[in-house]
């Protein structure tokens, strides 16, 4: 498995893309970094920027080296390997390295610029959404044999989380603004890594406002213990679930 | 000549009929009681340093009470101490502390009924129901008293100083803490609250109510229940004030309920829910103030008519106004704005375009508060960008014609 995840991580250093990436998320935070003049707003572009960036690039880009090394998987299977060990060390390979470029690009400017515990959670929350968003990207992977389809439900499943939730979200809130609908509400934002995601920093960043009528429940729950560790579980949920399902569905396919 | 000895004999002799007595007062049982009664007007009780457990010690006499070490006078969690129904009196240098709860009466530290010119200076109230009492009085002095209890609800606890139907009075340099209300008013007129603390109250750091023509200015509020309310008042001036960190889901730097006339000026909030809440007023002047980090800004009901906002900086506020209606009668002129993203090209460093306070979000979050778990999402922030091009949902009477290019100096 280590010589796998070493292998994978080699190729996707010598594919660049994954270097432009760091370069890219780089620049952008240390521009965005500089040009405020209090540290609220910079981080809160920089949550934006996580927020809309990680997921589209973490999820498109994974998609698209897995189907590109089919013919690597094909090699490798041909050897006395289990399906689930190799799957899961290409899973491996290319979410350390996205990791790692997020880490670089976001996580040493931010702690440059801004060290307090916002910063640390929108770091934390970032390296979730890479998670995530690579282990939807397998599942992707194992369940369509082309690669154009598969690229498009990539991209599909991106605008879903960041866009289309939210927008079904709210007007799930319009419709039933007569209940009380904030306990279901809880419940339904864990359906969506990304809202997870950015409660957590907002929670940390925009205090004052969530301590309104409703925002005042969210941040009673989400920002307690209790509310932290139930957000980590959820987004390790999101992490694993996809993982499991994909290696559950690869064992049987027919390559 | 004559005239002249004459008025000098008279006020040698006026001299010496007030020549007051000093009357020393160890603690004993009973011994303040005995020494008010022996006293003669304008005499002078010296509390020299111990504990008093007396109570009840009516000062009806024109008498000066003064404290060396700061001596105790305990209420025993049963009785209140002091009660004066005398005019010109002066209490200073005492330590006042555990004052009982009563049903029926109000019992204070120190109860003033029907006096005027009455001094209260340099005390410590502390953990009392109600710290100082005024009712029907005028022209009394509170000054740098320490108002401390630990009031936990609003139903058991009582307020620091507590003013009843009073005029004239200054009230200034007193720290107060935790109590239902810091400094309460009901029926107070043309009354001076200056340069006081309340902060960790469980309600509101200042309560009004129908208190017509007072001014209060350099006091710090901060971290209390409620933040400070004025109501049903007019004339009111409130400048150079802190509002500091009022938090909670019903918070608020400073509502405003039927105020009329006032103003509001150099004052300073910060990270609070809401700056100012302001709900059926009418020609208020909110001028040069500083709204800083608080969730909205200023929250203008559209029951408000006539207010004008000129000259504030609104900085780093996630939501710097917000009204619930499409009908504006208050006008917002020439402030900063940090979210403004116009352009000045005649270099007048007035923005050449209207700014529109409200953002699309902060309408709909009025609207149905729950909305606010999508805040800041990219769905928001997409839904603000097309409301800028074109507005449909925000009220469009609610704007600054000339918005600043510069932060003002304040």
């Amino acid at each position: 498995m280590k010589t796998i995840i070493k292998y994978v991580l080699l190729d996707l250093l010598k594919n660049k893309t994954i270097l432009v990436y760091t370069f890219i998320l780089a620049a952008i935070t240390i521009s965005v970094s500089g040009i405020g003049d209090n540290a609220s707003k910079g981080l809160l572009s920089l949550l934006n920027i996580t927020l809309l960036f990680v997921p589209i690039i973490s999820i498109l880009f994974s998609t698209i080296y897995f189907f590109n090394s089919v013919e690597f998987t094909e090699l490798l299977l041909a050897q006395p390997i289990r399906r689930k060990t190799m799957l899961l060390a290409e899973y491996a390979g290319i979410a350390i390295a996205l990791t790692i470029a997020y880490l670089v690009g976001v996580g040493v400017p931010i702690c440059i610029f801004f060290y307090n515990l916002a910063a640390v959670i929108l770091i934390i929350s970032g390296l979730f959404l890479t998670l995530i968003f690579s282990a939807l990207a397998l599942l992707i992977f194992v369940l369509f044999k082309d690669k154009t389809k598969g690229i498009g439900a990539a991209i599909i499943i991106a605008l879903f989380f960041i866009l289309l939730f939210d927008g079904l979200l709210l007007s799930f809130i319009y419709s039933f603004s007569d209940y009380p609908i904030e306990k279901p509400l809880l419940g339904l934002i864990s359906l969506n890594p990304v809202d997870l995601a950015r409660i957590l920093v907002l929670l940390q960043l925009d205090a004052a406002v969530m301590m309104g009528y409703s925002g005042a429940l969210f941040k009673k729950f989400m920002g307690s213990a209790t509310g932290s560790i139930y957000t980590v579980i959820c987004m390790l949920c999101w992490t694993i679930i996809p993982l499991i399902t994909a290696a559950g569905i690869f064992k049987k396919k027919d390559i | 000549m004559k005239p002249v000895l004459l008025l000098h004999i008279f006020l040698l002799y006026a001299v010496t009929w007030s020549f007051a007595t000093i009357i020393k007062v160890h603690p004993a049982v009973n011994s303040i009681h005995h020494a008010a009664n022996i006293a003669h007007s304008g005499d002078t009780l010296l509390l020299q340093k111990g504990i008093y457990k007396e109570h009840d010690i009516v000062i009806s006499k024109k008498l000066t009470i003064t404290g060396e070490g700061f001596p105790i006078i305990d209420g025993e969690n049963k009785y209140q101490v002091f009660i004066i129904a005398s005019d010109s009196v002066i209490i200073q240098g005492l330590q006042i502390q555990h004052i009982g709860k009563g049903s029926i009466t109000d019992m204070a530290g120190i109860k003033i009924v029907n006096a005027k010119c009455v001094t209260i200076r340099n005390n410590r109230l502390i953990n009392n129901t109600f710290g100082i009492y005024l009712q029907n009085t005028t022209r009394c002095n509170i000054v740098n008293n320490m108002i401390h209890s630990d009031a936990k609800d609003e139903i058991n606890g009582g307020n620091g100083i507590h003013a009843w139907k009073c005029t004239h009075l200054s009230i200034t340099g007193n720290s107060i803490s935790g109590h239902r209300d810091g400094i309460y008013f009901e029926f107070v007129t043309d009354s001076y609250i200056a340069a006081n603390t309340s902060f960790d109250n469980a309600r509101y750091g200042l309560h009004f109510m129908f208190s017509h023509n007072d001014t209060y200015t350099q006091n710090t509020f901060k971290s209390n229940g409620a933040g400070v309310a004025v109501m049903y008042s007019k004339g009111v001036i409130m400048c150079d004030n802190e509002f500091v960190h009022n938090w909670g889901d019903a918070s608020y730097g400073l509502l405003l309920k039927e105020i009329t006339d006032s103003k509001i000026e150099h004052n300073r909030f910060t990270k609070n829910t809401v700056g100012i809440h302001m709900e059926g007023t009418t020609r208020v002047d909110v001028r040069r103030n500083i709204f800083q980090d608080n969730g909205w800004g200023v929250r203008v009901q559209a029951s408000c008519s006539g207010s004008s906002f000129v000259e504030n900086n609104f900085i780093g506020n996630s939501f710097d106004v917000t009204t619930n209606g499409t009908m504006m009668l208050n006008t917002f002129n020439n402030n900063y704005w940090d979210k403004y993203d116009g352009y000045d090209l005649d270099k007048n460093s007035i923005g050449d375009v209207s700014y529109y306070p409200v953002s699309v979000y902060a309408v709909i979050t009025e609207k149905i508060p729950p909305a606010m778990i999508l805040y800041r999402s990219f769905l928001s922030d997409i839904m603000d960008q097309v409301e800028k091009v074109m507005p449909t949902i925000i009220p469009d009477m609610l704007k600054d014609d000339h918005p600043l290019m510069k932060k003002l100096k304040l």
